[in-house]
């Protein structure tokens, strides 16, 4: 059984201030960390090679410095790690991210199950899963807590908005992993050592993957940001008068009035 | 988009540095230089004083998309019962075709859905492209992939939307890969650019502390998934009248791989701030986890949710799934009425899309005031007792109203 984990390093947006004069984000300073909900897809990838057995690929695409989030990952019990770093793969949307990891998935030596976190802090898209399913041309299951694993065959559950779904797939086969279905290990001190002592990271370019220049980076991403904008405040309201009562009184009298109670 | 630097014009000034959201330029002898970590989103064009930086065009038009025309609304059902955002999207959709003056068509998706086609007629759909089959029955992604990426190919409309839904964000990225094109996430904005046509995509990013307007200029069609929520309901037309078009659907059962055995139906454990239309959250200045007990007798007789600032999870007052703010949940819900809240960026960056801010709090300075539409400055020990009763008077007379 072989697993892949796509993961994807993000600025740590709990540490993330905001300039109270510009209104801008103060990133100096600001840690790089494994996006949160990656960390619950390598956790579900860990129960299930213990349980099943098997080889850990962790894979993500970014600039050099990336390497940090495989060698966490690697710490925590993965296998091996390839990083996708290169130029051309810079500026890359959701879709050409997909083709990048598509291709890389495709270089490797076989898989059976591809697993991602549900979406990244940075970017709330939840679209590379999905993209990249399509891209194999294998099913995805999102939302998954758990798989049971029998041959070719998978049973995921799925949570769904208000319970769960049991459904039955084939491998290979992609799910995208949401927090709290699982509390994630920490990385041990042997696992620290062999991470960076035993492990290696595979570094691959745009050529390694032969890919289609226009088709990764920025020139293989059909969305193009215009503008970036603080939200504008909504602007200081009326601020009631009188005594507590007198207050709310006024209060309910304008919610009914413009109807929002 | 590409981004360059004429390095002729840099002065090395370092405006541009502060402006990056992705904190991708640097000044390296006395000039900028673009990292790796650039995305081209031109937020330094404008912060530069001496013309310095500039954006070039790197693709170019593949293929026609001038015969790419109307507006279409996935019109997302469970059980025949169209999804609320769907209704939402029509409302929107329906401003945004009279604007390119095309027409606006629902993909209605299921079995025995043809009774909900009326609706979608009375909501402000021209058409309505219906493909009923029993493979459609229950939602699954490559069954609604398929068939939705074909009538796409086959029709060209030049925007989709789909509800940002558990549904809507597990399908539009599958068909954009098919179609390779454009599609942006949870959008809480669209708009058409009078100049050039294009949709306009609004999204929050970081949590919501700040916004991102996306455009996709050389593919079609153009989508986007939307927040829940953010759009009115369209005014119901009742007796509108529309086109059905149906569509076959060939998708075999060996082509989907996935199989649903089993839908568990648990009682309702998680809240779902994110849909609330009415949320009364406390902080810190509640004072005590008492007087969450009384938030929720308020929320209970408004039909709204509890929801709660950082420091009031932290200090272990309310569930951590009750969070709003930059590490908690984004609301956009009608009412948010924030009680003893002082409102740093961090809380605000969670609520400030609300339609209507209404802030309680005894220090009259807390920011929180700053994004209210209406202001108390009380103690809440007074001020929640009152409110609770006006507030039972007010549904106690709706129903007598309704009696009589």
């Amino acid at each position: 059984m072989r697993y892949v984990v796509c993961i994807k390093q993000v600025p740590d947006t709990t540490e993330v201030k905001i300039d109270p004069k510009t209104g801008t984000l103060i990133r100096d300073g600001v840690p790089s960390i494994i996006n949160p909900e990656d960390k619950n897809a390598l956790e579900l990838a860990l129960v299930l090679r213990e349980r099943y057995g098997g080889k850990i690929i962790v894979l993500t695409m970014g600039p050099p410095q990336a390497d940090d989030a495989l060698k966490e990952a690697l710490a925590m019990g993965a296998d091996e790690a390839v990083l996708l770093s290169d130029r051309d793969f810079a500026g890359a949307d959701t879709l050409a991210t997909s083709t990048a990891l598509g291709l890389a998935i495709e270089k490797m030596n076989g898989y059976d199950l591809i697993l991602c976190g549900r979406q990244a802090i940075d970017g709330d898209t939840a679209q590379v899963g999905p993209q990249l399913a399509e891209f194999l041309n294998i099913p995805q299951v999102s939302y998954v807590a758990d798989i049971e694993l029998n041959g070719n065959k998978a049973l995921v559950k799925q949570i769904s908005e208000d319970g769960y779904e049991l459904i039955q797939t084939s491998l290979p086969l992609l799910v995208t992993v949401p927090k709290g279905v699982n509390q994630h290990r920490y990385p041990s001190m042997p696992g620290i050592f062999s991470a960076y002592r035993e492990k290696k990271t595979l570094l691959w370019s745009a050529t390694d993957l032969r890919a289609d220049l226009q088709a990764v980076g920025l020139k293989g991403s059909p969305t193009q940001v215009l503008r970036i904008f603080t939200p504008a405040p909504t602007g200081k309201g009326e601020m009631l008068q009188g005594q507590p009562k007198e207050m709310v009184r006024s209060l309910v009298d304008s919610l009914k009035t413009k109807k929002v109670i | 988009m590409s981004i360059s630097i004429i390095r002729d014009n840099c002065t090395g000034c370092k405006l541009c540095i502060p402006a990056c959201p992705y904190n991708a330029i640097e000044i390296i002898n006395y000039k900028a230089m673009l990292k790796d970590t650039c995305t081209g989103c031109r937020a330094c064009i404008d912060a530069c004083g001496f013309d310095a930086i500039a954006a070039e065009e790197v693709l170019a038009a593949k293929e026609d998309i001038s015969q790419y025309k109307g507006v279409w609304v996935f019109a997302e059902q469970q059980d025949g019962q169209l999804a609320p955002v769907a209704m939402e999207l029509l409302g929107k959709g329906r401003k945004l075709a009279d604007t390119l003056n095309q027409r606006l068509a629902a993909v209605l998706m299921g079995e025995d859905v043809t009774g909900l086609t009326d609706q979608l007629f009375a909501l402000g759909a021209d058409k309505v492209y219906l493909a009923e089959h029993p493979i459609l029955r229950h939602y699954r992604t490559e069954a609604y992939a398929i068939t939705a990426s074909d009538l796409i190919k086959k029709e060209k409309p030049a925007i989709v939307l789909y509800g940002a839904t558990h549904t809507g964000r597990d399908l539009a990225p599958r068909i954009s890969r098919r179609l390779k094109t454009g599609l942006t996430a949870d959008c809480t904005g669209l708009d058409i650019d009078p100049e050039t046509g294009l949709l306009l995509q609004t999204r929050p990013a970081f949590g919501g502390s700040i916004m991102a307007t996306i455009i996709c200029p050389h593919h079609r069609p153009q989508m986007a998934t939307v927040r829940p929520g953010v759009f009115p309901k369209p005014v119901i037309e009742e007796g509108r009248k529309g086109e059905i078009v149906p569509v076959p659907v060939k998708v075999k059962e060996r082509d989907i791989r996935t199989v649903v055995l089993e839908v568990v139906k648990e009682a309702k454990k998680s809240v779902n701030l994110e849909e609330a239309s009415i949320i009364l959250a406390g902080g810190r200045g509640l004072g005590n986890p008492e007087k969450f007990r009384l938030l929720e007798d308020l929320a209970s007789l408004l039909g709204g949710e509890v929801a709660a600032s950082r420091a009031a999870v932290e200090a272990g007052w309310a569930a951590p799934e009750r969070q709003v703010g930059q590490t908690g949940k984004t609301v956009r819900p009608k009412l948010y009425i924030a009680c003893g809240i002082s409102g740093a960026i961090q809380h605000r960056a969670g609520m400030q899309g609300a339609e209507l801010i209404v802030a309680i709090n005894k220090d009259e300075n807390a920011p929180i005031f700053s994004v209210a539409n209406y202001g108390i400055v009380a103690d809440l020990n007074e001020v929640l007792p009152i409110l609770r009763e006006e507030l039972a008077l007010l549904n106690s007379n709706d129903g007598l109203q309704a009696v009589s």
